[in-house]
């Protein structure tokens, strides 16, 4: 009973949470990673894409709500997640048009491509602040929780609590479907497989007379994509704040280099990776092992290996270790 | 026109610009944006040096200029005694074996052979390391705490002058940054970029989180101040009689116009030498070797030079020049508040300024420094200004109108992610070209 007390108390407060998270920051990895995979630079504007697309869901949400149109126990945002795609796809069309296409023709270095990305990421940045405001944003609504940490109580006569939230639930759902989805389009159909083969060998690709234009504008639809819906699935999960979406970008970052940029297996297991560590080294232990131990060897303090304030840090010192010692990531990145 | 007429012209239309606005949001605010322009430019300098000279990437700048305001901190702070006697000893014992830690597990990993007894015995003693320290730490940093926390609950600084802390920030900058050269400049440009910007968030998160050191979210105040306080100065005879035969009639006016004027002429100074030393630098055989390098790192390497050294160098020398200026605007500031620190305002910004002014050319570096924070202070008004004219024609209080004035606070970002944009399409080499 002490075991099992003690195995829901890590599942509530480390496994559930981590998966989720995890999920989230896959998806934005996925993104990061085709970026560079297709277009060859770190897209530094990728945190603000998540947080516009995730604003435009937000707007139609509050629309859909304000008439009355909703997923009964599921969340509304759902519903106004393809608005919000569309959004995102048009901007970062519209943006790529305007201004990543010159780079593009003038085959300047990506390093110059990653300085324009940041000048991209203070427009994105400023459009999202000017039109919803710097503050945070509630949107999530129908039932919040699958199994409450009562009724489970109830159910299994444990002391300790298991919730299992539905952006949890949700998230992880969505994250399988569109990994699924992407695998497939990746791997089964002619518009993937050339923007597997212009990755690949892109000179090469261009001699079988694939159309750059034409992958690129689709790895920029698929990058709004795959960006709106973590973003929307990180605001269900934890709130909508502009800035917290910039601050992604360091932990997305993280999980697509670890994983090894441009490879997108690589970047499903990098997310999982920053995310397990950086909850498990940033939980506090103490009631786990309260359950643990004997009563004599009880800790006294929270048994926390560090403060979650620092979880910037593990994602950060697990990427410098996986550079120094495996630069090309855990899967081998393309290019790396 | 010559190019030395350009630059002059360019110059004094900056020049002009803020002493424009002198004229129409009074001198305060004109001498306001001229001091942070100082320290912008040495910051855009440094950046400059890295950026332009080696073509180092560096997005940590944030992190180095709050490392400069630790050192205005524990520099003149008067010190807390009993903070110091309950938890300074233990402390510093703990920080010993924290860096003894480090230190051991890298004679570790270089003297034992690879394999798994190497992994084991690195782990075993980084585990153990670890939990000393924390053995040490936890109590030291409770009990320092504990001590007046609502007015100091910190070590304090050393208590001597403010100006001391200048070079003291450069030195901390540089320190942290040849910790962070070791480690992760042999990697690629963009892979440095994300290294560098999360190093400088854990630099901050650092500082907002250990209380004991810098009072974190709390912020110091109060910080000694290298010029006169202004209610001294409207105390004193000898200043008011001075200040009056020059015109100044208001003594609140004139005091605080003067502790600026003395402010600038402070930073002036620094940025005069170290414009100096960059022109020296980019001028010698050592900064003809940097460009080489920078323009073709294989053909450098080929010619003997030791590029990963070299980089190493100058990822010092520029992240030092970002600490002074933390240091400096610390120092102007009189306070440090670490919640202010947002990549956006002391990263990025600096970047801009760099790619606007000119990579590659110290003048321009200073000139999109001045220019650049003078757009970043004035965008605001302007923009105001601006959106009252575009919503004139709607009703008061319809909900449009309303949400796009309380917007304009935001305008500066998209301002200055346009002018970037802008100038790196149609002139990316800024506004005073590398020669």
């Amino acid at each position: 009973m002490e075991f099992l007390n003690a195995f829901v108390a890590f599942s509530n407060f480390v496994i559930v949470p981590a998966i989720a998270y995890g999920s989230q920051l896959a998806l934005g990895a996925l993104g990061v990673t085709l970026i560079y995979g297709i277009l060859r630079f770190s897209n530094f504007a990728h945190g603000d894409t998540m947080a516009f697309g995730a604003m435009v869901t937000i707007l139609v949400t509050w629309w859909f709500q304000s008439m009355g149109i909703n997923l009964g126990p599921m969340p509304t945002a759902l519903l106004a997640l393809p608005f919000g795609i569309a959004g995102a796809a048009l901007l970062v069309l519209a943006t790529d048009r305007m201004v990543y296409r010159f780079y593009r023709a003038q085959k300047a270095a990506p390093v110059i491509l990653v300085i324009v990305s940041m000048g991209v990421m203070f427009v994105m940045n400023g459009l999202v602040r000017f039109i919803i405001g710097p503050d945070g944003q509630q949107f999530a609504d129908g039932e919040r929780f699958i199994i409450s940490a009562r009724n489970f109580k109830t159910m299994t006569g444990l002391s300790e609590g298991l919730a299992f939230r539905t952006s949890q639930a949700i998230t992880i759902v969505t994250a399988v479907i569109v990994v699924a989805l992407l695998f497939w389009f990746l791997n089964k159909t002619r518009t993937g497989k050339s923007m597997r083969a212009f990755s690949d060998n892109e000179d090469l690709a261009l001699l079988s007379g694939i159309n750059p234009e034409r992958v690129v504008a689709y790895t920029w639809i698929i990058v709004a994509a795959l960006a709106t819906i973590a973003g929307v699935l990180y605001g269900l999960d934890k709130g909508f704040k502009p800035f917290t979406y910039f601050q992604l970008l360091l932990p997305i970052f993280a999980a697509a280099i670890v994983g090894g940029l441009g490879n997108p297996l690589g970047a499903i297991a990098g997310g999982f990776v920053i995310a397990f560590s950086e909850v498990t080294i940033t939980y506090a232990y103490k009631k786990v092992l309260i359950y643990l131990l004997p009563e004599s060897l009880e800790p006294s303090t929270l048994v926390q290996l560090l403060s979650t304030d620092y979880k910037f840090a593990v994602s950060f010192a697990i990427l410098i270790i996986v550079l120094l010692f495996k630069p090309t990531g855990l899967f081998k990145g393309n290019t790396g | 026109m010559s190019i030395s007429m350009k630059n002059i012209t360019l110059f004094a239309i900056v020049g002009a610009l803020i002493v424009g606005s002198g004229f129409i949001q009074g001198w305060n605010t004109a001498l306001l944006i001229l001091n942070m322009g100082l320290i912008s430019a040495i910051m855009a300098l440094g950046v400059n040096l890295q950026w332009g000279f080696a073509g180092l990437f560096n997005i940590g700048v944030m992190g180095f200029v709050a490392l400069g305001g630790l050192a205005a901190v524990l520099v003149s702070m008067p010190p807390t005694t009993e903070a110091w006697a309950v938890g300074g000893l233990r402390m510093g014992i703990a920080l010993v074996t924290g860096v003894a830690t480090i230190v051991g597990a890298r004679i570790l990993y270089r003297r034992m052979a690879a394999g798994n007894k190497r992994t084991l015995a690195m782990i075993v003693f980084l585990i153990g390391g670890f939990l000393l320290f924390r053995f040490l730490f936890d109590p030291a940093v409770l009990a320092i705490e504990k001590v007046n926390p609502a007015g100091t609950g910190y070590l304090g600084g050393l208590g001597l002058p403010v100006l001391l802390a200048w070079p003291v920030g450069g030195l901390f900058a540089a320190g942290a940054a040849w910790v962070i050269g070791k480690t992760a400049l042999g990697l690629r440009s963009d892979y440095l970029a994300i290294a560098t910007l999360g190093i400088a968030e854990i630099i901050i998160a650092i500082m907002k989180n250990e209380d004991w050191l810098t009072r974190g979210v709390k912020n110091v105040v109060g910080i000694p101040r290298p010029v006169p306080y202004e209610v001294d100065l409207q105390a004193s005879e000898v200043f008011l009689n001075r200040a009056a035969s020059f015109g100044f009639h208001d003594p609140v006016m004139a005091s605080t116009l003067y502790v600026k004027l003395a402010y600038a002429g402070l930073f002036a100074v620094v940025l005069v030498i170290l414009l100096w030393l960059a022109e020296k630098a980019l001028n010698s055989p050592w900064g003809r070797m940097m460009r080489a390098i920078r323009d073709n790192e294989i053909a450098a390497e080929a010619m003997g030079k030791d590029v990963t050294a070299r980089h190493l160098q100058i990822f010092i020398l520029g992240s030092a020049i970002c600490g002074i200026a933390g240091a400096m605007m610390t120092t102007m500031d009189s306070q440090l508040t670490l919640g202010t620190y947002q990549p956006l305002r002391f990263t990025f910004l600096i970047w801009v300024m760099v790619i606007v002014g000119g990579s590659g050319n110290n003048w321009g570096a200073v000139l999109g420094g001045f220019l650049i924070w003078f757009l970043w202070v004035e965008v605001e008004p302007m923009g105001a200004k601006l959106m009252e004219l575009i919503t004139a024609p709607l009703n008061d209080g319809y909900w449009l109108k309303d949400h796009l004035q309380n917007s304009v606070a935001h305008m500066r970002l998209l301002t200055m992610g346009l002018i970037l944009i802008l100038v790196l399409r149609f002139s990316p080499k800024g506004l005073i070209p590398e020669k």
